[in-house]
């Protein structure tokens, strides 16, 4: 081995490739997330599915989207072989272990957390990614894939919306340990930037997590099945906009 | 005492002991229960293993083996896990500075070695911690010339930067954080070693071959990699922190990106 494949396959080197791999991901999510406010414009999916279209098509994003693809693949990789290395660090358990005595229950199953993610994340990809790139959706009135449709019908199956809040919950716990210790790992801890850095992890964790729980809640509560507001909801939001005008 | 609402203990007090027996490395071992009596609140932790241990010698069996030294809390030989946690329960303390007072009358302890495939237990919970030696052996030193003594106050270091290798420096080795962390990592104490001799000018000498070097050995001895979880520095008897670890990583990856070692 040399110096290269020596420092990325030593604890420290994988741990540095985890939280490269890990922020990158954020931003991911960030930008995910931002588009995906869209679907909350009540126009019928018209500018969610442009944002789709443009999403598929572009041939940027589409040269990213390999970059997206290595950034899971080597934070996966990495988690397995770190896992495997730290289990086997200790082959006699303790009788008695209080763990949670000295430390968060998140930050100790980042495994656990990151398990729940990749079971949604094989669905999700299979029901919209795999749709929208392989599959041939109904045209909206732009003749652009209406994958809005997908969203809102998807979005009206109980198991569906239990399925995409429990995995944005786990999204939020593993982020909330994630942010701060990707930090850590590379060295950009330092007694005055380090409580920033926590409590933007935490907003970040919270904010993030519950801004993808709110779409599948959101069609499942709010609107009917085309994607339109529901009556009841459509006035209250009148008023609203009303009191606040 | 009086009038204290405090939970701590001044009775006399009747014990069940759960303890980890082990006659050697070979053999596999198991927890074993005994009873001891009229402990004294007074007494520290290892005060009262020594009444188990008078009580088994009169008996006719084999005390239970654990590592001590110094007994004041700076050597770092005492390494028990008591009731699931390194040193017990009580924060900031060696297993010899924790005082029965602490616990209560009829109370059930569990006390186990450390455990890490890189700690062999020797017996019952006297734990091999030579991988902590080898570590340091791969360099954690600075190598000095013989000759003259330099003058106290040659080389100028700023006060903060004295302060915290000096922080960094309290680590007494006594591997209660691999014992704690569910990953059997080593990081704080390594961490410790590395920013102690990093900070200063003396130790910016070799600074790159020694990280580069302690991390390997760390890993040769099968320590697991840290998940920043924290529980070592919660658990740390002199309060080493995870600000340590995170200078680690920086030495390492700067040692990495620019030393001339190609190996």
């Amino acid at each position: 081995m040399n110096w290269f494949t020596k420092t990325f396959t030593s604890s420290i080197g994988r741990k540095i490739i985890m939280s490269l791999t890990g922020l990158f991901l954020c931003t991911f999510l960030v930008v995910h997330l931002i588009g995906n406010f869209q679907l909350f414009k009540n126009d019928d999916g018209v500018a969610f599915n442009v944002y789709s279209h443009f999403m598929g098509h572009n041939p940027i994003i589409r040269t990213i989207e390999w970059g997206l693809v290595l950034g899971f693949g080597f934070h996966i990789y990495e988690a397995l072989m770190l896992t495997i290395r730290n289990k086997g660090a200790r082959a006699h358990k303790y009788d008695q272990w209080e763990a949670k005595q000295n430390s968060e229950w998140t930050s100790r199953n980042m495994g656990i957390l990151g398990s729940i993610i990749l079971v949604f994340l094989i669905v999700h990809l299979y029901n919209f990614f795999w749709r929208a790139r392989f599959g041939s959706p109904d045209p909206d009135i732009n003749h652009n894939d209406n994958l809005y449709k997908v969203v809102v019908t998807s979005f009206h199956q109980l198991w569906y919306v239990i399925l995409y809040v429990a995995a944005q919950a786990s999204l939020g716990y593993h982020l909330w340990h994630g942010f701060r210790s990707g930090f850590q790992t590379l060295g950009l801890n330092h007694r005055k930037y380090m409580p920033l850095i926590k409590n933007f992890g935490y907003a970040f964790a919270v904010l993030v997590s519950a801004g993808f729980a709110s779409m599948p809640l959101y069609f499942y509560l709010f609107t009917n099945e085309q994607g339109a507001l529901k009556d009841g909801v459509a006035v209250t939001l009148q008023h609203l906009t009303l009191a606040f005008n | 005492m009086a009038g204290s609402a405090s939970t701590t203990n001044t009775k006399p007090m009747n014990l069940k002991l759960r303890v980890w027996r082990q006659p050697n490395r070979q053999t596999e071992g198991r927890i074993v229960e005994y009873n001891v009596k009229d402990i004294s609140p007074d007494m520290s932790f290892l005060e009262m293993l020594d009444v188990l241990n008078e009580d088994l010698l009169r008996a006719g069996t084999d005390p239970v083996a654990f590592d001590h030294d110094c007994r004041e809390g700076i050597c770092g030989s005492c390494d028990l896990f008591i009731n699931g946690r390194s040193h017990g329960p009580e924060k900031g303390t060696t297993t010899c500075q924790l005082h029965m007072r602490k616990f209560s009358d009829g109370d059930t302890i569990t006390i186990e070695p450390w455990r890490a495939n890189a700690f062999p237990v020797n017996k019952d919970l006297s734990v091999d911690r030579s991988a902590f030696d080898r570590i340091i052996q791969a360099g954690g030193y600075v190598s000095v010339n013989t000759g003259g003594a330099p003058d106290g106050n040659e080389i100028p270091i700023p006060k903060e930067i004295a302060d915290r290798a000096f922080e960094a420096a309290t680590c007494i080795g006594c591997g209660a954080c691999v014992a704690a962390c569910k990953n059997a990592s080593a990081m704080l104490f390594v961490s410790a070693k590395v920013s102690q001799l990093a900070l200063l000018p003396q130790g910016k000498v070799e600074a790159q071959t020694r990280v580069e070097n302690m991390v390997a050995q760390m890993d040769i001895e099968g320590f697991g990699a840290c998940s920043n979880i924290g529980s070592c520095a919660a658990e740390c008897p002199v309060g080493i922190s995870l600000e340590n670890i995170a200078i680690l990583n920086r030495e390492f990856l700067t040692a990495k990106a620019a030393s001339n070692n190609l190996a």
